[in-house]
C-alpha cells in the first residue's frame, strides 16, 4: 500500500517544530513502527535524519511507544498501543498524520520523542507500599478477595504511556494517578497508607502542570489497558476524605 | 581452574551458615558507601531499592525513559516458588533439582539451591508491595503448573507477571528516590567500566538527551543489564536490549561465561516478512491447555501451505500431535529447549504450516470442551448442547489466556479461539553471561552481576517461570548480603575522584570509539549491519549447531565487523539526541560477542539444553550430552587477537546424580 505520511519534526526542545511529508510503501501485516522502520531506513539511505520515535518492547506492555495517528493518541483502535496497531486497518492512498502526545507536562525532546518524567515523580510522591525487602510475612497471611483482587489488578495494568494526558483538552493525569491509589488502595497491604498516599500524589500531580479533571472521559477511551473513570471517582473519593482528616 | 567461592558444609545449610558468618558493614559506613546499579528491571531495580533500604547510596541507572520500563516487564507466565501451597510434594530440594536437572546439569549446585531456598521470599515481598497475583475464591494466591515440572508452584498475575513485580520492584525503587537514597538517572548507558587499583569503581555514561559522556565513582558497581539475545537481530527481546554494559566489563578483563547457552522458546508467533523488527512471544503457560500438532501427511501440510486447505479439515487421525507422540510422560509440558527441537524436526520434515513452511499448531479445541463441559456441570446444566460447551469453554478459556489470545489476534489478525494458534521457536533467553562466584562477583573485583546478566543458575536451559524469580532473588535478597563481603573492607576508602587519571583515560577511550563511528560515514545503515549478524547467527549457531557451520560463523562475523567499521553510516551528531548513534555502539559490541558466542558453541562438543550439536546426538534425535569431558563452565577471556582464552571453572554434583535427562 502507499501511503502519505505527515509527520511533526523538531529538532530540539526550543525548536519551534513544523510538519514534513513523506512517502511510503507498507504492506498490511507490518506493524504501525515497523511502517515506520521501513521510512526511517529509507531516509537513512539517502543520508538524511531518520524520524526520532520511542519504542521498545513492541507487545504493547511497556508504555515506551506514544504518538497521536491522526488525531487520536496511539491511533485508532481501541485498547491497543501504537505497537500493537497494524497496518491492516489502513487503506492504500492513505494519508496519515503522525504527531507527538502534547501535553504541557510533557515537553517535546525531538520529533516524536517526549519527556514523561513527571509521570515518575507522581508516583515516587507516594505511589507505594512502604515495605523493606525482608519485612514481608507469609504471602497467604492475609486473604484478599478474589474480586477485589481481581479489581486492583485492573487498575495495576496501568502502562504508564501518558495516553491519557494526551488525550485530555486539560492535560490531566487523574486518571493515571487514580490508576496507582486504586490499585494499592484497594489492597489491604495498601490501605494504611491511603490518606497520605493520596494527598501527596495529588498535590505532585499539580505541582508537575497537569491540569483538572471536568470529566470528559477521553482519557477512558484512549487508555490502551481500558483504565476505567471509576479510578479517578475512587481517588476523589479517597481525596476528600484524607482532606477531612 | 577458577574458583566459584562455594561455602563449604551441606549444600541445605551453606546459604544460611555462610550468611551467619560473613563481614558485615555497620549502618553509620553503610551511608558513607556508595554503589553504582546499572539496569533497573527486576534484577537491578530489587537491588537498588533494597541496597538504599539497608542503608548505602545508590545511583541507578537506565536507558529508558523511567525505570519502569525494562524488559523484565514484558515476561508473561509467571515466577516459581517452592511454598508448596498446591500440596502437591513440592520442596526447596524439588525447586532445586528441577532447576538443575532442566538445565542439563550445567549450573553450580549451590547457586541453585540458595535460589530454590530464597524463591518463597520473593513471594512474600511482592505480595507486601501489592503485587495482584492471582487467587483462588477462598482468598489464597493461585498456582499453575509451567514446563518442565510436575508440580504447580508457579504464581502468576494474569498474563502479565513480569509487569506487576517490575512495577512493585519499581515502586520500591521510587520510594527510595523520593527519600533521597538512591540518585536515579534516567536515559543515561553505560559505556564504560572504570578501574581503579584493580577494582570496579565506576562507569562512564552517555547522556541520551545531550550526547555528553558523564563520569560517575562508587565503591562498587552492580550490573543488571539483562542478556544478550539480541545478537540474533529478531528475538522475543525488547528493540533496545543489548549486551553493551556487559561487553565492556569484557573488554575490561571479566569473564564471559557459556554464552553459547542460548534459549530458543517454543511459542513464539512465526515470522511473517523482511521488514519484522521484532518476534512476539506466546507465554509458556499455554501449553498447559494448548495441544501442539502438525499434519501426519506432508499433502495435508502443503496443501495448508497454499492456503488450499485450513486446519480445521483435517480430521484428528490425520494430526501428528508430536510432543506427546515423543514424549508421553510430559506432553505438551517438556521444557522449552526440547520442544523447541521437536517443533524445528516437524517442520524440517515438510509438515510445517504457514507460507514460509515454519510454523506449527498450538490448539485450543479440546482444551475449550473440557472447560466448557467442567463449567456445565459446576453451574448445574444438564445435557448442554455442544454450543453452550464450547461457549462455556471459550470464557474459561478468555479468563485464564485472555490478554494473550487478544495480542495474537492483534499481530496476525486470525482468533485463535475459532483457528489454532501458529507458533515457532524464536531466541529468548540467554543463559549464558558474566562469570559470577558464589557472591555474584565477577572476576573483577567491585564488579557484581546480577539477573539474566549474570550466567549463574540456569545451566544450559532455563526453565519458564524461573527468570522473574532469579532476577529477583539476587536484588532482594543476595546481593544485599553478598556485596558486604566486598565493601566491609573499604569503609575507610574515601569517595573517588572523577578527575582521576582512570576516569580521564576511561572518558577518552569512549570518546575516541564514538569518534571513529561517527567518521566512518559509509554507505550502509546500523540496521542493515544487525539484520546481516543476526541472519548468521541463526543459520549456523541457532537451533542446531556443527563444527563447519560454527567455523564459517566466526569467518563471516569478523568480515562483516571489519565491513561495518569501513562503511556504516550514522546520520547527525554524537553530542545530541542520536537514536541511530545509540543503535550503532551496540551494534558494534554484538559483532564481537556473536563471534564468541560461536567461538563458544564451536568448543562445546557436546549437545546440552539450548546448545545442540547436530555431531552428538542420539539415533532418535535427543541430544548427547558428554559429561566426561564438558561438566565445566566455559568462561571467555576476551583477546583482541582472536585467540580468545577458555577459563574452565569445574562443576561439582554433590548432591545430584547426574542422568541423562529423559522427559518421555
Amino acid at each position: 500500500m502507499n501511503l502519505t505520511l505527515k509527520v511533526w519534526r523538531q529538532n530540539n526542545p526550543k525548536d519551534k517544530g513544523r510538519f514534513e511529508i513523506y512517502k511510503v510503501v507498507a504492506n498490511e501485516h507490518m506493524s504501525f513502527l515497523e511502517m515506520l522502520d521501513v521510512l526511517n531506513e529509507q531516509l537513512v539511505s539517502q543520508k538524511k535524519e531518520p524520524v526520532s520515535f520511542e519504542h521498545d518492547c513492541r507487545e504493547g506492555i511497556c508504555g515506551t511507544c506514544s504518538l497521536v495517528i491522526n488525531g487520536r493518541p496511539h491511533g485508532l483502535l481501541q485498547g491497543t498501543t501504537t505497537c500493537q496497531l497494524h497496518m491492516r486497518f489502513f487503506k492504500d492512498g492513505d494519508t496519515i498524520v503522525i504527531e507527538p502526545f502534547r501535553a504541557r507536562a510533557f515537553p517535546v525532546i525531538k520529533d516524536l520523542v517526549i519527556d514523561r518524567s513527571a509521570l515518575d515523580r507522581v508516583i515516587q510522591a507516594g505511589g507505594y507500599i512502604s515495605v523493606n525487602a525482608g519485612n514481608a510475612q507469609d504471602a497467604n497471611a492475609i486473604p484478599v478477595n478474589k474480586d477485589i483482587a481481581s479489581m486492583a489488578f485492573d487498575s495495576a495494568a496501568c502502562i504508564g504511556c501518558g495516553a491519557c494526558v494526551a488525550a485530555c483538552p486539560n492535560g490531566s493525569a487523574m486518571l493515571f494517578t487514580s490508576a496507582k491509589i486504586s490499585h494499592l488502595g484497594l489492597l489491604p497491604q495498601g490501605k494504611v497508607e491511603n490518606k497520605s498516599r493520596t494527598l501527596k500524589m495529588v498535590m505532585q500531580m499539580d505541582k508537575e502542570g497537569f491540569g483538572a479533571c471536568s470529566n470528559i472521559g477521553a482519557c477512558e477511551v484512549e487508555c490502551p489497558k481500558g483504565i476505567s473513570l471509576t479510578n479517578i471517582a475512587r481517588m476523589n473519593r479517597y481525596y476528600f476524605g484524607a482532606s477531612l482528616g | 581452574m577458577l574458583n566459584g567461592k562455594i561455602p563449604q558444609g551441606p549444600l541445605s545449610n551453606k546459604w544460611t551458615d555462610y550468611r551467619s558468618k560473613m563481614n558485615l558493614v555497620a549502618p553509620n559506613n553503610k551511608r558513607k558507601l556508595e554503589i553504582i546499579v546499572v539496569g533497573t528491571g527486576l534484577a537491578g531495580a530489587s537491588a537498588a531499592a533494597s541496597l538504599a533500604e539497608l542503608g548505602y547510596k545508590v545511583k541507578a541507572f537506565t536507558y529508558h525513559d523511567s525505570p519502569r520500563r525494562a524488559h523484565s516487564i514484558a515476561a508473561q507466565g509467571g515466577i516459581n516458588a517452592a511454598k508448596n501451597y498446591a500440596n502437591d510434594g513440592d520442596s526447596t530440594y524439588r525447586l532445586f533439582y528441577d532447576t538443575i536437572k532442566g538445565g542439563d546439569y550445567r549450573a553450580r549446585e549451590a547457586n541453585v539451591y540458595r535460589l530454590a531456598e530464597v524463591s518463597a521470599d520473593i513471594i512474600d515481598q511482592a505480595v507486601a508491595q501489592g503485587v495482584p497475583f492471582a487467587r483462588e475464591y477462598g482468598g489464597l494466591l493461585d498456582n499453575r503448573s509451567f514446563g518442565g515440572v510436575q508440580v504447580s508452584r508457579t504464581f502468576y498475575a494474569r498474563g502479565q507477571t513480569g509487569q506487576q513485580l517490575l512495577i512493585g520492584a519499581y515502586s520500591s525503587l521510587s520510594r527510595q528516590i523520593s527519600l533521597g537514597q538512591v540518585e536515579m538517572y534516567n536515559r543515561h548507558e553505560m559505556l564504560e567500566l572504570v578501574i581503579v587499583g584493580g577494582k570496579a569503581r565506576g562507569i562512564i555514561a552517555r547522556n541520551l538527551l545531550t550526547g555528553k559522556l558523564e563520569r560517575f565513582a562508587a565503591h562498587a558497581v552492580v550490573l543488571a543489564t539483562g542478556g544478550y539475545g539480541n545478537v540474533f537481530y529478531l528475538s522475543t527481546n525488547a528493540m533496545y536490549c543489548n549486551a553493551t554494559a556487559a561487553w565492556k566489563a569484557v573488554k575490561k578483563g571479566a569473564f564471559m561465561a557459556n554464552p553459547c547457552f542460548v534459549q530458543i522458546h517454543p511459542t513464539c508467533i512465526p515470522v511473517s516478512g523482511d521488514y519484522q523488527s521484532k518476534l512476539t512471544l506466546m507465554s509458556e503457560s499455554l501449553r498447559n491447555d494448548g495441544r501442539v500438532w502438525v499434519p501426519k501427511h506432508k499433502e495435508d501440510a502443503q496443501a495448508i501451505r497454499e492456503g488450499r486447505k485450513s486446519p480445521l479439515d483435517i480430521p484428528e487421525v490425520d494430526r501428528d500431535y508430536f510432543l506427546e507422540r515423543r514424549y508421553p510422560a510430559f506432553g505438551n509440558l517438556v521444557p522449552r529447549d526440547v520442544a523447541s527441537r521437536a517443533a524445528k524436526v516437524a517442520c524440517d520434515e515438510g509438515n510445517g504450516v504457514s507460507p514460509t513452511g515454519l510454523a506449527v499448531y498450538l490448539d485450543f479445541a479440546s482444551a475449550i470442551e473440557r472447560y466448557g463441559r467442567s463449567k456445565a456441570i459446576s453451574t448445574g446444566l444438564a445435557n448442554p448442547d455442544k454450543q453452550t460447551i464450547i461457549r462455556l469453554g471459550e470464557e474459561v478459556v478468555s479468563e485464564k489466556y485472555g490478554n494473550l489470545f487478544e495480542m495474537y489476534e492483534k499481530i496476525t489478525g486470525e482468533d485463535p479461539y475459532k483457528v489454532p494458534m501458529k507458533i515457532y521457536p524464536a531466541i529468548h533467553y540467554t543463559m549464558g553471561g558474566l562469570w559470577v562466584d558464589y557472591n555474584l562477583e565477577s572476576n573483577i573485583p567491585g564488579l557484581f552481576v546480577l539477573g539474566e546478566a549474570n550466567f549463574s543458575d540456569h545451566g544450559a536451559n532455563r526453565l519458564g517461570a524461573s527468570a522473574l524469580m532469579q532476577g529477583l532473588a539476587d536484588g532482594y535478597f543476595v546481593i544485599t548480603y553478598t556485596i558486604g563481603q566486598f565493601l566491609s573492607n573499604d569503609i575507610r576508602t574515601p569517595k573517588f575522584d572523577t578527575n582521576s587519571p582512570e576516569f580521564e583515560q576511561a572518558e577518552k577511550e569512549v570518546s575516541d570509539r564514538i569518534h571513529r563511528l561517527m567518521s566512518v560515514q559509509g554507505n550502509q545503515s546500523v540496521e542493515s549491519f544487525h539484520r546481516r549478524l543476526g541472519r548468521i547467527m541463526w543459520d549456523r549457531v541457532g537451533m542446531s549447531r556443527n563444527e563447519e557451520g560454527l567455523k564459517m560463523a566466526i569467518e563471516e562475523i569478523r568480515k562483516l565487523r571489519e565491513e561495518f567499521y569501513r562503511d556504516v553510516f550514522i546520520p547527525g551528531k554524537a553530542d545530541e539526541y542520536n537514536y541511530e548513534l545509540e543503535k550503532a555502539t551496540k551494534v558494534a559490541d554484538f559483532l564481537e560477542l556473536g563471534e564468541l558466542l560461536a567461538v563458544d558453541a564451536l568448543h562445546r562438543n557436546e549437545s546440552c539444553g539450548g546448545h545442540f550439536r547436530e555431531e552428538y546426538q542420539s539415533p532418535e534425535g535427543e541430544a548427547l550430552r558428554n559429561d566426561a569431558n564438558f561438566a565445566y563452565v566455559a568462561a571467555w577471556e576476551w583477546k583482541e587477537n582472536g585467540e580468545h582464552k577458555l577459563h574452565k571453572e569445574e562443576l561439582r554434583f554433590e548432591n545430584i546424580e547426574l542422568k541423562t535427562r529423559s522427559y518421555k
